[in-house]
């Protein structure tokens, strides 16, 4: 059986290990073959860009060789899909090859897509690339103080994000000893300060408390980068003297290119993870169109249900577990406090106060990750 | 308006993003005039959904409630 995976990012590379281990036999015997083929030599751990936009971690941190985290035994390309035949079980690649498979799984991810909001791209600062959470630490740097906005789009990925950069920023400000001269403004789409209950009733009066106002219901409209205002399309505005924002986001734009999703998010169904109306094509992480959290963790518990179901598929012809909607993520509540939530599609999460150790607890996985990208966690 | 071809978003299960994300999405997505039916097992989402609805100045269409499932119809204004 021929697997080919799209992408080596979270989601493709767990899977891809995972699967090479469960296949240890079948590969080896040439029953079953894993190929993987990506946009990227590089392996890129995302959440490590918080840090980098606050001076706390430097970006070639952030990087391994993708070659280097996959099992032996996975074959790995370099070289970007550029045409999806579900049809003729096939895919060409923008190196003019063919690729045949079996089963596709599609894990290519999602990217930042500020300019859907006339103004943003132009005049607020983003830390979900490389280059901009660089660009926003020495725009921090030069901060001698004022109104900061967070403006937050939807859909978008890292559901904590926003809460994050918040906290964060109020310490780092407050380090600089320049917290007193600034007022940091959030604002977020629906009407409460997180999308879950739980974590916007403690988030709300840690504002209270940090002196951080806060506006719900905002759904950025436009950017004026001359009047330094922020216009919402629920009619209310927020002026900036430094606007910080999480654009919404887009799938890769070869699936919307391709056809197989409005603004490049797969159809997919919520247990077996297959897309919809195909039998042999597994979806993946950022780019379903499932109604849960678009984060690591999220394509982390997919990878290890689908790994499971497609070693079961080699093995005995047929699936043997649903994925249940698990998430699990860390919440950075500052520079030295953490805490987390997990759910599931039946389970809400119910937060505790942040800890010391639950922070701790997360820079260890900021190193742990690699563990977990190899499938050893 | 029961001849409508409607967009349904399956939104039940979704404690993050949540419903009214998920809506706020979908509606960017849709072309004006289009009816989105969100599902949602959310019973906070038969009261805030309308009022961001009401908010921005899209049309609510309807809500009911059907074996936990909460059935809201939005069209698209704007
Ligand atoms: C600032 C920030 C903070 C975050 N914090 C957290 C956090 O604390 N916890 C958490 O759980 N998640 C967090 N996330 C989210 C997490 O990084 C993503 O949800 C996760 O990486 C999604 O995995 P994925 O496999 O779907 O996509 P990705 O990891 O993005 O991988 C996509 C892969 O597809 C490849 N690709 C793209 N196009 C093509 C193509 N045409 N052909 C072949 N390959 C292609 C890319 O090269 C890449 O290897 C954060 C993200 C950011 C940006």
């Amino acid at each position: 059986m021929k697997i080919l995976i799209i992408g080596g990012g979270m989601g493709g590379t767990i899977l891809a290990n995972n699967l090479a281990r469960r296949l240890h036999e079948e590969l080896h015997s040439g029953k079953a073959r894993i190929t993987m083929l990506s946009a990227s030599e590089r392996h890129m751990y995302q959440p490590g860009l918080l840090y980098v936009a606050v001076g706390r971690m430097m970006p070639d941190e952030l990087y391994r060789d993708q070659r280097r985290l996959l099992e032996p035994g996975i074959e790995f390309h370099v070289d970007p899909v550029a045409e999806f035949n579900l049809d003729q079980n096939e895919v060409r690649t923008e190196g003019g090859k063919t690729y045949a498979y079996d089963v596709l799984v599609i894990a290519t991810g999602s990217r930042i897509f500020p300019d859907a909001i006339p103004g943003l791209a132009e005049n607020a600062e983003f830390f979900y690339t490389e280059e901009s959470a660089v660009h926003m630490f020495k725009r921090l740097q030069e901060f001698q103080g004022g109104r900061v906005v967070i403006a937050v789009g939807v859909p978008h990925k890292c559901p904590m994000a926003p809460l994050e950069i918040t906290f964060m920023l109020h310490d780092y400000f407050k380090d600089r000893g320049i917290l007193d001269k600034t007022q940091i403004h959030y604002t977020y789409p629906i009407g409460r300060t997180h999308s879950l209950e739980n974590v916007a009733k403690w988030a709300t009066p840690e504002f209270d408390r940090l002196g951080i106002s806060y506006e719900t219901l905002f759904n950025m409209k436009e950017v004026d980068g001359k009047g330094k205002v922020v216009r919402s399309e629920e009619g209310t505005e927020a002026p900036y003297d430094l606007l910080i924002s999480i654009p919404a986001h887009k799938g890769m734009e070869v699936i919307e290119k391709n056809g197989l999703g409005q603004s490049g998010w797969i159809p997919t169904d919520r247990h077996r993870l297959n897309m919809e109306g195909r039998d042999n094509v597994f979806v993946l992480g950022d780019t379903t169109n499932l109604p849960i959290s678009k984060a690591g963790s999220t394509a982390h518990f997919e990878a290890d249900a689908l790994a499971e179901n497609l070693a079961a598929l080699v093995k005995i012809g047929a699936p043997v577990r649903d994925y249940d909607g698990k998430v699990f993520c860390f919440i950075e509540a500052g520079k030295d406090r953490a805490t987390y939530a997990m759910f599931t599609y039946q389970n809400p999460p119910s937060p505790k106060p942040p800890t010391k150790a639950v922070h701790w607890f997360k820079m260890a996985y900021n190193k742990l990750y690699w563990a977990s990208a190899r499938g050893l966690l | 308006m029961g001849e409508e071809k409607v967009k349904v978003v399956d939104a039940t299960g979704s404690f993050c993003p949540g419903p009214l994300m998920e809506l706020i999405a979908r509606l960017k997505e849709a072309a004006v005039g289009d009816v989105l039916e969100l599902l949602s097992s959310d019973k906070g989402s038969a009261a805030d959904v309308p009022e961001w609805v009401n908010k921005v100045g899209h049309e609510m269409l309807g809500s009911a409630e059907k074996d936990g499932v909460w059935h809201i119809r939005v069209r698209k204004v704007k």
